[in-house]
């Protein structure tokens, strides 16, 4: 099914949907940016599952953790601004697929394994990362950006005589 | 359809900008948030105006004259001591440089060697344990902190009997890191020998050698430090600083505990195999405590005997107490009570392993409550209550409204100080990280007692402590945990073990300056 044979209200959620995650990875990533303690270690540490030890050597070697840091914080914000003005779409849900896949494998819930880091709900295998994450895939299937935000400015005056 | 058409139409701009406003909406409701948390926080600062920077605890020493060294004692805690000092053995080095290239986490080996230079030599290792001496002699010729494979220097000379090293006019300081029954003796000797003395914890063993201790030190005008590292604590500055601020308001009740649970931790240390009458001096050992057949157990596992132990109150109680008193002033209490017993480890020890001690303050409106268990590490922080607040000091710092306050009443009805959440907290820059921390460094890290931070970056407080000490013979002035509190730290001890083994309650006479 392609994005142009959404009816209105069709076009109008799924266009709801992409600012609405755009509004969670921009929050996610000021909060960060203005608490001047902020550092991914702590969450690094708390990874657990198959993947723990690259966490862990992440978090083991300053430089790495910089640009771990860096990466969440500016990623994110760069992420949540694309997806609600509707910018450059496409690398910023794949941006957003990247860091959500990092953040499901490092703290998996899966039986057996504990954190420490609280939850607010009760998951098994599937948490609300990786149903962000999968809605993320969906909005890769249909684009909304050029309809719906600055995309489809942008792509007017690039094609307007 | 619009889309197919060229020109950029109105339907196009407004289609075009219609998120825009979502974006607005977000600074918007930014905004909103941020000014509630500067309320919030700008209450809360109204209360606690506590420094939030890290502060500058280290003076500026010139480091020019080279101080020279003895060490008694190169046991366990004499060779962290050197350690602490930039002494390690290259075998240790080889292990470390091997530990941290199969696990990136651990930097044992990297802070070993950003560890400051004391620019001290050691000139003089004694020890009653040929093998422990022999550790610290091959640790000692280190001096550049290198591998097996690098070059050592001359290795310092070897006393078989302490009175000998402090007669050598070599050696301007001494380390004491042995068993509880010599500190206080070893130390009168140095200090009337004139070398400054770092003594390891607690300053004595009995109640009248603390007041020869202090006249010796005091006649000798010898630079004295007790060993209690955690004085160098940043979050302990910061704890002292809420006091003063009156923060807490009326401070009632501390409460300080050990909990421990492992051989280990209750000093059931390993006897070495090697060992015997052939490589221990047994009858130095014994020095001023009652005489007793050679027993491996007894040279190894010491702090299980009243004999040469001063048990859970001289040994672990008194790490709690002077923090206490850094933080409180406490001073020496007017009385003591104490009650336990041997109720885990019935392996013919004397000392309890759980013992639970009240010291009342009356003049300061207080109680010290200590309770110790060496089989049960159930966690339970140093907690100092007052009307107000209450605070949990560990390596870092939290400090609770108490929903009962007067003080804050107004901003807890009003919503603006959450009891549930911390209306300050301090922790100790920790971008660092460490997965090798063994179990009993972790419990030591936990309560401040192995490291401490400085600028961000992870320091020992022993090295920090020794540095303070050597600043102090270098530059003049007084060591953090100077003689004056080492005799408060050791009466108010000795009280709570005197009150335990006696099953009384005993008084200390500011008066007279007596335990009654």
């Amino acid at each position: 099914m392609d994005v142009h044979q959404l009816n209105r209200a069709g076009l109008f959620w799924i266009t709801a949907l992409r600012v609405l995650i755009g509004w969670h990875f921009l929050y996610e990533g000021m909060v960060k940016l203005f608490n001047p303690n902020w550092s991914s270690v702590g969450y690094l540490l708390d990874s657990e599952g198959i993947f723990k030890g690259i966490f862990y050597r992440i978090a083991a070697s300053e430089s790495l953790l910089a640009v771990a840091d860096f990466l969440n914080v500016w990623g994110l914000i760069a992420i949540g601004l694309a997806l609600i003005l509707g910018l450059v779409e496409k690398p910023a849900l794949w941006g957003g697929i990247a860091l959500l896949s990092l953040y499901y494998l490092s703290h998996p819930p899966f039986p057996g394994l504990k954190y420490d880091l609280p939850s607010e709900g009760s998951y098994l295998v599937v948490n609300k990362v990786l149903i962000e994450l999968v809605t993320l895939i969906v909005l890769l299937f249909f684009p909304t950006s050029q309809r719906i935000g600055l995309c489809r400015l942008i792509f007017k005056l690039k094609n307007s005589d | 359809m619009e889309e197919k058409s060229k020109k950029i139409t109105r339907r196009d701009i407004i289609k075009g900008l219609a998120t825009v406003p979502v974006a607005g909406a977000f600074l918007y409701s930014w905004y909103q948030k941020r000014r509630y948390d500067h309320l919030l926080k700008k209450a809360i600062q109204e209360e606690v105006r506590i420094d939030t920077e890290n502060p500058i605890l280290n003076r500026v020493v010139s480091k020019d004259k080279q101080v020279r060294l003895g060490i008694i004692g190169t046991g366990g805690r004499g060779r962290s001591l050197l350690k602490a000092a930039g002494f390690l053995r290259p075998e240790i080095m080889d292990d470390y440089l091997e530990a941290a290239a199969e696990n990136s986490t651990d930097k044992r080996y990297q802070e070993f060697l950003e560890q400051e230079d004391l620019n001290v030599v050691v000139n003089g290792v004694c020890d009653i344990y040929d093998k422990n001496a022999e550790w610290g002699l091959r640790a000692c010729a280190n001096v550049k902190r290198l591998g097996s494979d690098g070059a050592m220097a001359d290795q310092p000379r070897r006393y078989k009997n302490y009175k000998e090293m402090l007669a050598s006019d070599d050696i301007d300081a001494v380390i004491i890191a042995t068993p509880d029954h010599w500190h206080g003796t070893m130390t009168i000797e140095a200090a009337r020998a004139g070398k400054h003395v770092y003594c390891e914890k607690p300053m004595t063993w009995t109640v009248p050698e603390t007041y020869e201790v202090v006249k010796a030190v005091r006649d000798n005008n010898i630079v004295f430090q007790l060993g209690h590292q955690l004085r160098q604590t940043e979050a302990y500055y910061k704890a002292k600083e809420a006091i003063k601020k009156d923060i807490l308001g009326k401070v009632n009740l501390v409460e300080v505990t050990t909990n421990r649970n492992s051989p280990n931790g209750a000093w059931v240390y390993d006897i070495d195999e090697e060992a015997g009458t052939n490589n221990i001096d047994w009858e130095q050992f014994i020095g001023p405590a009652p005489w007793h057949p050679f027993s491996l157990e007894r040279f190894f596992r010491w702090r299980c005997w009243w004999d040469y132990s001063t048990g859970l109150s001289g040994d672990l109680f008194t790490h709690e107490y002077d923090a206490m008193n850094q933080i409180l002033d406490l001073g020496i209490p007017r009385s003591a009570m104490a009650s336990g017993g041997i109720y885990f480890y019935k392996d013919g020890r004397t000392v309890p392993d759980v013992l639970q001690q009240t010291f009342e303050y009356p003049e300061k409106d207080l109680t010290l409550i200590y309770s110790a268990s060496l089989a049960s590490s159930k966690s339970r922080g140093r907690m100092v209550m007052g009307h107000d607040a209450y605070m949990e000091v560990g390596g870092d710092l939290k400090i609770y409204v108490d929903s009962g306050s007067t003080k804050y009443k107004d901003k807890l009805e009003e919503g603006l100080i959450d009891p549930n959440l911390p209306i300050y907290a301090f922790t100790p820059g920790m971008k660092q990280v460490d997965a090798i921390t063994s179990a009993t460094e972790q419990y030591f890290a936990g309560r401040g007692l192995l490291y401490t931070y400085r600028g961000g970056k992870r320091v020992d407080t022993t090295h920090l402590h020794i540095k303070d000490w050597l600043d102090c013979i270098r530059g003049g002035g007084e060591p953090s945990c100077n003689v004056d509190l080492g005799f408060e730290e050791a009466m108010t001890a000795h009280m709570g073990t005197i009150s335990y083994r006696e099953n009384r309650k005993v008084y200390w006479d500011p008066d007279r300056q007596l335990i009654v």
